[in-house]
Formats: structure tokens, C-alpha cells, sequence
């Protein structure tokens, strides 16, 4: 016998130790389960922590309203057949027809139907620790992101006064109000994602595999049509072989050209890629340190 | 379909991928050697670097400034200078890395701690022109207290020394000079500049009297093993798993070692022996299973087990203790308050603790000890410490993951402190220093409210028909006590009496298996039998202890313990000449021969009792009718 793990069976461990300690010192954890294929994995990791058991905490999707049709095809499916308990949280602006990235702009709408959602749904589930699959490897101020980390009162992160965290020893100690956001995924690359969903077999949205789609091609961005998509004058969508990087919301989401229409070719392509995943994400662009700004205020 | 991909093998390149390892690693230096630009330059020449992380930071094409790259916070970048830990990933077609860019700034030291608490290897920069400074030293101290076994010492910005051998090799001696008092394992010195990606991933042509590796070769080739300690088996348990009520299955992460099923367990603290019956995964059961596996264990036995218990292989044991001494890297704007207390975080298990006495700190500049009454923010210390409950512990040297704590402020719930346990724990030293501070002061933290019972000593009294009294034995060994003590309990047995000896031997091989014979160690013996005692009394029982109980005050101590009125000493009194010609274990032989140290009567004094409540004088009596005239004696006090 070989007593050594491999890299992705070490990040798995690792993960499974954080999910057992959140639940071991939280009361009231959930699951931020967006749909995508960060939180596909979360969720297998999940259900390796507790087997034989069930994950022992909800499903909680933040939902704009705006996320794609076969994302939410996918999250009824995929959530019923692991017999995971899911809480779909639409904040009272999702039904507001004025609040859309159209109107308002990227930064204010995510503002609205995530962050202060998110946030409004912390608090009403009254939960105390909060699991997202966000990886350190997706952004700069992600980077810093501790692996327990701690939330104010109003759900703020202050990123110069993070507690140090040292060895394995997560410090999940709060105070009424307070909480955790925790994230399993944190030493994760992208490419370890894609290489450990190909190795599991985890079903994620068929989004993700290239097939033609109807696109709208604007500024070198692919521009899904869904959700009234709106046209600039002398655009015609049109079929492009294509499939999404990452999934958001589908106004503010861009699919990138592609021919990977399996699991290998998107690996394939990750390797050779030399544009990182959250470009296609329109919201990170608009100053420096945005996403930084969006964390403090209490977004993922 | 388009255009085609080139044939690609996923399955190879994912079994290839699996044989990957895994490196954790660290980099320190100040402010200005250039750790940005070093790792920068890794990133970028290792090709990770995707293209618009690039564009962001490349401010005209030809002057890449690599230090942005890293600096993740607007504050840092305001500031210029890196203020928190950031986690960095890149791989090479043999290993993956993760790695922990920490900072060089002085008030940062704690996150230097961090980022090293996970790392098994460092890569120290120092600057061609300035060579080794305090910082320098701070940070390889750090690391080599954090056991950080691998060095990798990048002497950087040669191009500003005209890439010059005798600087190198100057640099090279100094940090010798300084690091021989350091416990590093295996240094490599490498000279490099890091603005230019000379020797950073490939060998550069501008020094070609340096023929070792460049830093990538390097880190490639450092053998880490499993980084994991995999001798001592330790499972902390995380969680118990119960889905339904046939399966008991308690998770965590094994923290060293190995196990197969079939092995034989003990549980600590319970110390409850058993077998693994399974080890479950949600990928099957597994035959054998090793550190860092996150697993389930069935046990063959129904056993109560809860989070913060240790399942541990019979013949291994760590440590179960409520003392230790460890070294504290003091990591809040508070400082540490001797004496006050803090919860304490290791492994799976948190306890209220005390951080008792400050021996000493050590100013890390100097390495030099320093006697100081307070720890700060940055500062390392030796420290003692208590806990309320007991934990199971090695030696950092030896296990970082259970050699390893932290400690949370009680009221603002932040990290204070991170600590490592000492190697030796000289438990008389430590016994002494706790008697006096520690206890108090432990008591106090405890929160110890004794409650009242429902039935009380003399309600127990009336039903047994006796009095619960303790016979306190004391005299020289050899001198009969044992003896005369079996007798006597079987008498009162026989007279329908309830009575129970604890005897020396006895206690000392299970209740006081941890204490030795020196003269502090003794009084704890006599502390605790005397407090057994007092339990037994309460209940109505008789106790008789066969103890030589040599001091005087010791006996006192008991007799308060055990109040005055339901204590008598019993002066078992052999002349030491006679004690000898019986020697039924051969101690004295082997104690005036030098075998024995300690020895009463021989190396080590026997203070006569000046008042007992009854003297045996055993030179002309048989045992049997020595414990006939204790017995008389119970009775006449009743």
C-alpha cells in the first residue's frame, strides 16, 4: 500500500474535515447552492462527509430570477435525486420589473437580488454559518479569504481584521447575530474542479458542454439569448458553438466560443486556457477592486 | 462540430495527474527583497498567469509589474506593501502547489505564522546588497519553530551585484553563521534575480559558477513523504454518525498514522478498548486507512463516544494531561494576561485553559531569552498551561497536528495565540510551579460549583450500620502495612462490615500510574488517596490506605482532606533493621545498591508521626493479630 494521496484526494479529505467541523460547530449551517459546478462538487463533498447519513443542512438558492432555464431545470432534478432538502430564497425585488441589469446597471441590480438578498435570507433563516463555493484561486481579494470567515452583524467583511488561521483549527466562535461564511472549496483550482467532476462522474448543468446556441455577439462577448435579452440596434442573434464558463445570471453571463461539448474537451481547454473564468463575468470589471467592494458589503 | 481538437487522452492525463503530489509552501522576506516579484515571476514563467489577471496589472507591455499581481487588497495596494496572507496555486507536470505569500512587514508577523503553520517548505529571500538582516532572522526562526523542515534560501537581485559569486557565497556563510542554531533540516541556497527570471524556473546564463538547481527545479525535487507523521495513529473524532440505529459511525480525519480494520483501539478519555470493525467511506469500505483520509469508524463495541474524543491504537498512546508547557506565538492587539484564562482549540476538542506561568520570551532578533511579565502582539513566549479538561497531546516536534493549539479570547471569540507543545515536559518541574500558581487559578477558571447530594454521609451511615472512617496507615515499607491492611478488611468483611484498602502498589499502578517518587510527586499520591478516601467516608464506607506516607505534612494534608473527625493515623511501627530482613519486594537491596533513588528509610527521610491515633507495633505480633488490634481500635473510637 501506498500511504500517500494524490493532490484532488487530498483536497477532498480536507474538504470533507471542513464540512464535518461547520457542522459540528454550528447550529443552524447551510448550503449556498447556486446551481454551478463549484456548488455541484460542494454538494458531492457534502454528501461524502455524512454518508451513510444525509446532508444534515439545506440547500439555500438565492434566486434573481434571472438565472437560465436549464439552470433551474437542473437544480429541481439534481437536488430531488440526492433527497437534499432545498429552500429557494426570491428577494421581494425579484418581483419588481424595474430591478434588472438593463435598468439599473450590473453593480446596483446585483447589489438588490444578491447581495442584500443574500444577506436578507442569512438573517431570516437565522443561520449561523453560511457554506459557499468560492475557491481563492477565482480573484485577487479572494486570495485572503480565510476558510472560516467571519461576518459582522450587518454581514460585513472586514478584510484587514481577519482572524489568522493556523493549522486546521478552524475558529467558528460567535456571538448572537454574527456568523461564518465557510468555504470548503478555498484551496481548489479550476482545473481541480473540472478533474474531480470528470473523476466522480457529478452531474452539473449541460449549460457548461459547447453546443450551438442562439447568441447575441457584442464588444467580442457572447450575449445568451434568455430572460428578454435586449438588442442594440443592427445586432441579430445568431447560432455560435458555444457554452458557458461559468453560470450567473444569463444578462450578465457571457458564453465563450467552444467546441467542448465533453468532459475531456472542456479539461482539453482548460489546460490551454489563457483567459481566466471570471472574465466572462461582467460584473468584476467595472473598477479595480470591485469584487473586493462587493465582499465587504456581504457578497460571495 | 468545427474544427477538431487534437487527439486528447483524458484518462492518462488523469491517471498521470493522480500520481501528483501535493507541496505547501511559503515564502518570507521584507518588504523590499522582492517576494512579489519572485512569485510573480513563478507564476508568470510557469505560465499560469491567465492573460487578463496580466492585462489588469501590465501598466505599459515592456515593465510588468509582477508585485500587483499578488497584492490582493486595495488597502495593499495603496500602501505598497502585501498586509495579509494570500493563497496562491500553480503546478508543474509533477506537482501542484499551493502557495502561502505571507507577509514581510514587521507588524505582520502573525500572518508569517500562518502561512508556515501549513507549509513543508520556505523559501526566505534576502536581498543581494543588504544580505542577512533582522528580518531575515525573524522569519527562518518562524519557520523553523513552526518545523518547517525545507529551506530554500533565494539571495535575490544579483543583476544589482553584477551577479557576483563572492557576494553569494558571503550571504551563504552568514546565514550558516546565524541558522546553526536553528533546527532546519535541509537548506539550499539559491542566488537569483527575480526581476530578470534568472534561476527562478529555469537556469540562468548569467551565473555559470552556480551549478545547483534553479528555485522550480528545486521545489520539484524536494522529497515531502506524505507530510504527515504515519507512525502514531490518532483519530480525532469530529462527528457521530447515526442515521439510523444500526450504525454508530464516528467521522473525522485521521491526524497521523494508520489503521486497518481489526485493530485493536483504545477511546481517551474513557479509555475503552475495541476494534475497528469498519472503516466506511462513501466510496465503500475500506480495508486501511491513512493520514490525512477523512473517514467513518465502526467500532465491534457499543460505545459512547462524543466530539473531542481521541480513538488511538492500544500500544500508542499520546499523552493525556491537563499540564503542559508549549511556546506561544502571541498573534492579538491584546496581550497575553498571565494567569487568565482562554478557550483552547485542538484537534477536534475545545477546553477552557489557563495560560499559567511566563518563563521566558524569546526576542527573536537576538534568539536570546528574555525574562518579561507580559506577551504582545508578535511576541513568542514559554508558557505554562492548564486545562479544565484533559487533552491528548504529543509534542509538536514529533506530530504538528496534535502537537499543535490555538487559544480564543473568551469575550471577543478572536485567535490570540497559536501554540505548539514542547518537547519535554518535566513533570516536577511543572508540578511545583502549578501547585503554587496554577491551581488556584484553574480553580477559579473552572467555574467549580460542588453541589450538594441528596443522601448524606449519615443517612448512608445508618443503613450500613457503621461509621464511614478512614485508617491511615503510615510506616516503612517492608514495615507490614499491605499485609496487616488485607486482613483487616477481610475482618470487617467477616464481622459484616463494609471496608476497602487502597493500597500503594495498587493505586499507584492505574489511579496514579503518572506519578513517580520524588518528593512532589509523593504529596500528589497522598492528595488523591486522600480525597478517594473522603469519597468512600461519605458513603458511609471505612477506608484503610496502605501508604508509607513518609511527611508529616503530607498526613496532615490528608487529615484535613479527609476532616479531622473521621481521620486516624495508624502508625504501623517496624524498626527499619527488621523492614530490611523482611524486604519482600527486595527494595532495600536494590536501594542501598543505587538501583532505587528516592528510597524511605534509605535515600529519602521518614518524619515518624508524633501523635498517631494508634501505634501497631508489629516486632513480636503476627499479622493476624496486628489487624485484630486495629480493628478493636475502630470500634472502641465508635
Amino acid at each position: 500500500m501506498k500511504y500517500r494521496l494524490s493532490n484532488l484526494r487530498q483536497l477532498e479529505s480536507e474538504s470533507i474535515y471542513i464540512m464535518r467541523e461547520i457542522v459540528a460547530q454550528f447550529a443552524n449551517p447551510v448550503l449556498l447552492y447556486s446551481v454551478g459546478k463549484d456548488s455541484s462538487v460542494l454538494v458531492r463533498l457534502a454528501q461524502k462527509a455524512f454518508y451513510p447519513g444525509k446532508i444534515p443542512f439545506p440547500l439555500l438558492h438565492v434566486d434573481t430570477g434571472f438565472k437560465f432555464k436549464e439552470m433551474y431545470e437542473f437544480r429541481d432534478k439534481f437536488t430531488k435525486s440526492i433527497d437534499a432538502k432545498l429552500i429557494v430564497f426570491k428577494h421581494p425585488s425579484t418581483y419588481d420589473e424595474t430591478v434588472n441589469p438593463y435598468d439599473l446597471g450590473t453593480q446596483k441590480c446585483c447589489a438588490i437580488l444578491k447581495t442584500m438578498a443574500l444577506l436578507d435570507a442569512i438573517r431570516e433563516g437565522k443561520y449561523d454559518a453560511a457554506i459557499g463555493g468560492a475557491r481563492r484561486d477565482e480573484e485577487k481579494s479572494r486570495a485572503k479569504e480565510r476558510i472560516f470567515s467571519f461576518r459582522d452583524k450587518n454581514g460585513q467583511w472586514d478584510p484587514k481584521n481577519q482572524r489568522p488561521e493556523l493549522w486546521n483549527l478552524y475558529n467558528g466562535k460567535i456571538n448572537k447575530g454574527e456568523s461564518i461564511r465557510a468555504f470548503p472549496l478555498s484551496n481548489w483550482t479550476e482545473l481541480d474542479i473540472w478533474q474531480y467532476i470528470h473523476l466522480e462522474k457529478i452531474p452539473i448543468v449541460p449549460l457548461y458542454f459547447a453546443k450551438k446556441r442562439l447568441m447575441i455577439v457584442r464588444d467580442g462577448q457572447l450575449i445568451p439569448i434568455e430572460n428578454k435579452s435586449k438588442l442594440l440596434e443592427n445586432e441579430t442573434p445568431q447560432e455560435v458553438m458555444s457554452r458557458f464558463r461559468t453560470l450567473g445570471c444569463s444578462p450578465c453571463t457571457g458564453a465563450i466560443r467552444s467546441e467542448a461539448s465533453t468532459l475531456p474537451l472542456i479539461i482539453e481547454e482548460m489546460m490551454l486556457a489563457r483567459t481566466s473564468e471570471r472574465s466572462t463575468r461582467i460584473i468584476d470589471h467595472d473598477a479595480e477592486g470591485s469584487m473586493e467592494t462587493k465582499k465587504r458589503e456581504g457578497y460571495f | 462540430m468545427g474544427k477538431s481538437f487534437s487527439p486528447f487522452n483524458i484518462d492518462s492525463y488523469l491517471k498521470v495527474s493522480s500520481e501528483k503530489s501535493l507541496l505547501r509552501f511559503t515564502t518570507a522576506g521584507s518588504v523590499d527583497d522582492g517576494k512579489s516579484t519572485l512569485i510573480g515571476r513563478m507564476l508568470y514563467d510557469s505560465k499560469t498567469l491567465f492573460e487578463d489577471h496580466l492585462s489588469a496589472i501590465k501598466k505599459n507591455p515592456d515593465n510588468i509589474d509582477f508585485a500587483h499581481l499578488t497584492d490582493g487588497l486595495k488597502a495593499e495596494r495603496e500602501q505598497g506593501i502585501t498586509i495579509d496572507v494570500a493563497y496562491r496555486y500553480f503546478s508543474t507536470p509533477g506537482r501542484n502547489y499551493i502557495l502561502a505569500d505571507t507577509p514581510g512587514h514587521e507588524q505582520y508577523t502573525r500572518n508569517m505564522a500562518t502561512g508556515a503553520s501549513t507549509a513543508d517548505l520556505a523559501i526566505i529571500l534576502i536581498d543581494a546588497r543588504k544580505g542577512v538582516i533582522t528580518q531575515t532572522k525573524r522569519h527562518s526562526f518562524i519557520c523553523s519553530l513552526l518545523r518547517i523542515s525545507n529551506f530554500i534560501i533565494a539571495i535575490n537581485k544579483m543583476d544589482l551585484v553584477d551577479y557576483s559569486e563572492a557576494v553569494f557565497n558571503k550571504i551563504k556563510s552568514e546565514y550558516q553563521d546565524f541558522s546553526a542554531t536553528l533546527d532546519l533540516h535541509q537548506i539550499k541556497f539559491i542566488p537569483v534575480s527575480a526581476l530578470f527570471g534568472d534561476n527562478i524556473v529555469t537556469k540562468s546564463n548569467k551565473m555559470p559558477w552556480y551549478a545547483g538547481e534553479s528555485i522550480l527545479e528545486s521545489l520539484d525535487n524536494t522529497f515531502i513523504g506524505s507530510g504527515h507523521n504515519l507512525l502514531d495513529f490518532r483519530f480525532p473524532v469530529q462527528l457521530v454518525s447515526r442515521p439510523h440505529h444500526n450504525f454508530r459511525g464516528f467521522c473525522g480525519q485521521i491526524a497521523s498514522g494508520r489503521i486497518k480494520v481489526g485493530d485493536k483501539i483504545v477511546i481517551l478519555p474513557s479509555m475503552i478498548k475495541s476494534a475497528v470493525q469498519s472503516i466506511e467511506t462513501f466510496d465503500g469500505p475500506l480495508a486501511e486507512a491513512f493520514a490525512p483520509m477523512s473517514v467513518t469508524l465502526t467500532l465491534d463495541d457499543e460505545i459512547d463516544i462524543g466530539r473531542g474524543d481521541m480513538i488511538v491504537k492500544k500500544n500508542n498512546l499520546p499523552l493525556s494531561t491537563n499540564y503542559f508547557e508549549a511556546m506561544l506565538v502571541w498573534i492579538s492587539n491584546t496581550p497575553m494576561v498571565a494567569n487568565s484564562s482562554y478557550l483552547l482549540k485542538h484537534t477536534s476538542n475545545s477546553t477552557k485553559a489557563v495560560v499559567g506561568h511566563l518563563s521566558y520570551t524569546i526576542d527573536i532578533n537576538t534568539l536570546s531569552r528574555n525574562l518579561t511579565p507580559h506577551l504582545c502582539m508578535n511576541e513568542i513566549g514559554r508558557v505554562t498551561i492548564s486545562t479544565h479538561e484533559k487533552i491528548f497531546i504529543d509534542t509538536y516536534k514529533t506530530n504538528r497536528q496534535t502537537g499543535s493549539f490555538i487559544l480564543i479570547d473568551l469575550l471577543s471569540n478572536n485567535t490570540v495565540a497559536a501554540g505548539m507543545i514542547i518537547e519535554k515536559i518535566p513533570q516536577e518541574d511543572l508540578f511545583k510551579r502549578y501547585k503554587q500558581i496554577d491551581i488556584d487559578a484553574a480553580q477559579k477558571v473552572r467555574e467549580i460549583h460542588p453541589s450538594e447530594r441528596l443522601v448524606s454521609k449519615s443517612a448512608y451511615e445508618i443503613k450500613l450500620k457503621q461509621q464511614g472512617k478512614t485508617l491511615w496507615f503510615t510506616g516503612l515499607s517492608g514495615a507490614g502495612k499491605s499485609t496487616i491492611g488485607r486482613l483487616l478488611e477481610k475482618k470487617f468483611f467477616d464481622e459484616d462490615r463494609f471496608a476497602i484498602l487502597l493500597d500503594g502498589d495498587n493505586i499507584r499502578a492505574h489511579l496514579n500510574s503518572d506519578l513517580g517518587f520524588s518528593d512532589a510527586d509523593r504529596s500528589e499520591n497522598i492528595r488523591r488517596v486522600a480525597e478517594v478516601a473522603k469519597l468512600f467516608n461519605s458513603m458511609g464506607m471505612i477506608v484503610i490506605t496502605a501508604f508509607i506516607s513518609p511527611f508529616a505534612k503530607d498526613r496532615l494534608k490528608a487529615q484535613e482532606i479527609i476532616g479531622a473527625d473521621n481521620f486516624y493515623e495508624i502508625y504501623i511501627d517496624t524498626p527499619i533493621d527488621l523492614c530490611q530482613k523482611r524486604d519482600p519486594k527486595g527494595l532495600y537491596k536494590k536501594a542501598i545498591n543505587g538501583t532505587i533513588k528516592e528510597f524511605t528509610g534509605i535515600s529519602s527521610s521518614y518524619e515518624h508521626p508524633e501523635s498517631p491515633s494508634f501505634i501497631c507495633s508489629t516486632q513480636n505480633c503476627r499479622p493476624e493479630e496486628s489487624a485484630m488490634s486495629i480493628f478493636q481500635f475502630y470500634l472502641e473510637k465508635l
